[in-house]
């Protein structure tokens, strides 16, 4: 089942210099599993290819149900250097949050997750 | 010793509502007023005010906010934090006790230096200190632009002192944010230097309310529709306990919303690797933190663990890096974002005909694909987008040049144009920052009381 993130997650992003940080924060508990299995590094750092320049890391935080992303090379140089409108990376939260998964069915409906319209 | 010590977040960045200190002090009882003033930006924007007057260089708003809490701070007792003091931490508690002064109050004002390098820099690289960048490792001595400022950050001991000197206010250069709060944690509850799982505590609890709002409502993705009264929104405050627990939760009749989840959403903010956070006073591991719901608009943080800080202070120096200047011009339905992508090529042709050259420059259509880009789908249907085209480079006769060319779009680019009201583009100079670290032994910080 194809689930979008937006409908599992919550989030939010900030900056340390050209470094953008997202941090994906289950909407229930028992979701946590989910962004741990489907959310990894690589699936992110596809998600932002051609838009960002670096690499992604991923930190896991069980304990806030929360998965914490670098996105490096995310922000054209950061701080007052960059032209971008979100310079400061605010709204990567939310891009991240369009990303589409695949949960085999059984788990989904398990979990009683919510396919994505 | 106190039980239970509440410290409240009045100021999250300088431009902050300039109302909140005042409301968090008559909406219910504290025992501290946490003001944060300092972003990156502000400590070269004070640098460049001190040069032109030498008795300016502080957070100026933080003296109207003084006035506006003085009857709490001189009658009630309530003590004051705050890294109002920017370049010149001197001179912010000159204002401050003349402001008092005129309205019969004295007040005990302890003031923290030290952490100001630029004075030093010349010195400290000769003595091998190289302030290597910590993104790129290039020595500062390398450093493109002129330097105007440098300053380490400093952490809880100082005000600690301070506050065991009397001072009901406390006025500090750049302190962390974070310190702001935990130090009054740590001076009430006596935590000694080595007792990292307390000091990060209080480490976390300053980190959760040094955005202010944005732990409380503000700025929170999570049920937004239904959090309430944004326009009256509660400024955060904790609640610390002796064994560094601690209660996040804000006054009652205000708006805006404390749970789990507005919580977390300030805890990922900015985070790097959560297992150390680094302060100048202990490694915080934000993968210890528990968060429980203890009641309405209350949640309880535990189990925080900490760990010995690093020998090193981070530096922060600002050095001028060109100019800049961003133009943008609207463009509506039909083929909103073809017209404005014609408008783009157009407007690079013409700065290459005239022969202009920038370091870098970007377009980006607002409305369309500024913000998510590709992962925004396709927007030839958009009813307008916005064409954004920034340039940067040394020269500032060139950019000046560039902010010329967006206006004569509208008669001679693409159809169905509009948006341009605000006139031409202004020229900004860019000051760009410099992270580095330090050896903690170069850094004296200093204590004084004014009274």
């Amino acid at each position: 089942m194809k689930v979008r993130l937006v409908d599992i997650a919550h989030a939010r992003s900030g900056d340390k210099g050209d470094t953008a940080n997202v941090g994906v924060i289950a909407l229930e508990p028992r979701w946590y599993s989910v962004l741990d299995e489907f959310v990894t590094r690589e699936r992110v750092a596809d998600h932002f290819r051609g838009m960002i320049e670096g690499d992604v890391e991923r930190y896991d935080l069980p304990n806030l149900n929360a998965l914490n992303f670098l996105l490096h090379g995310a922000l054209d140089g950061g701080g007052t250097l960059s032209l971008k409108t979100d310079a400061q990376g605010k709204v990567y939260s939310t891009a991240l949050l369009r990303m589409l998964i695949d949960v085999p069915d059984a788990e989904a409906r398990r979990l009683e997750l919510p396919a994505a319209k | 010793m106190k039980k239970v010590v509440r410290v409240a977040a009045g100021q999250g960045f300088w431009g902050d509502d300039l109302d909140a200190p005042r409301r968090q002090v008559e909406g219910g009882p504290i025992d501290y007023l946490m003001l944060d003033y300092l972003a990156e930006v502000t400590m070269s924007i004070l640098q460049k005010q001190k040069e032109r007057d030498s008795s300016l260089g502080y957070a100026r708003d933080f003296v109207g906010a003084m006035e506006s809490v003085l009857p709490a701070v001189a009658e009630r007792g309530v003590k004051v934090v705050a890294n109002a003091g920017g370049v010149n931490p001197r001179a912010c508690a000159a204002a401050v006790k003349v402001m008092a002064g005129e309205r019969g109050h004295r007040l005990k004002i302890g003031v923290v230096t030290g952490d100001d390098l630029l004075g030093r820099l010349d010195e400290l690289i000769a003595a091998g200190h190289a302030l290597a960048n910590m993104d790129t490792g290039a020595p500062l001595s390398t450093v493109g632009g002129e330097v105007l400022s440098a300053n380490a950050y400093i952490g809880s001991e100082p005000i600690v002192e301070a506050l065991e000197k009397d001072a009901s206010v406390v006025i500090t250069g750049r302190s962390t944010d974070t310190a702001l709060t935990m130090a009054p944690l740590r001076y009430e509850f006596g935590w000694g230097g080595s007792q990292w799982d307390q000091l990060a505590a209080g480490i976390i609890a300053g980190h959760i309310i040094e955005c202010g709002a944005q732990c409380s409502g503000g700025n929170c993705l999570y049920d937004w529709r239904s959090i309430p009264d944004l326009a009256n929104v509660g400024y955060p405050l904790v609640e610390g306990s002796p064994d560094g627990s601690f209660v996040v939760t804000k006054h009652p009749k205000s708006g805006g919303r404390v749970s789990v989840q507005t919580v977390t959403e300030q805890l990922v903010y900015e985070m790097g690797d959560p297992h150390s956070y680094i302060t100048p006073d202990v490694v915080a591991d934000f993968t210890t933190i528990r968060l429980t719901s203890a009641g309405d608009d209350r949640v309880l943080v535990s189990g925080i663990k900490g760990r010995p800080p690093t020998d090193k202070l981070k530096v922060s120096v600002a050095y001028r890096a060109g100019f800049k200047a961003v133009g943008t011009l609207v463009y509506a339905w039909p083929d909103a974002l073809e017209k404005a992508q014609l408008a783009d090529r157009v407007l690079h042709e013409r700065l290459d005909r005239l022969g202009l050259s920038f370091d870098h420059i970007v377009s980006e259509y607002v409305g369309a694909t500024a913000t998510h880009g590709r992962l925004a789908g396709d927007q030839r249907n958009a009813p307008e987008v916005q064409l954004r085209f920034g340039v940067r480079g040394s020269d500032r006769a060139a950019v000046e040049r560039f902010t010329r060319e967006i206006a004569p779009l509208v008669l001679n680019g693409p159809p169905s144009v509009t948006g341009f009201a605000g006139g031409r583009p202004k020229v900004e100079e860019i000051v760009a920052y410099w992270p580095a670290l330090i050896d903690k032994s170069v850094v004296k910080t200093k204590v004084d009381l004014i009274q």
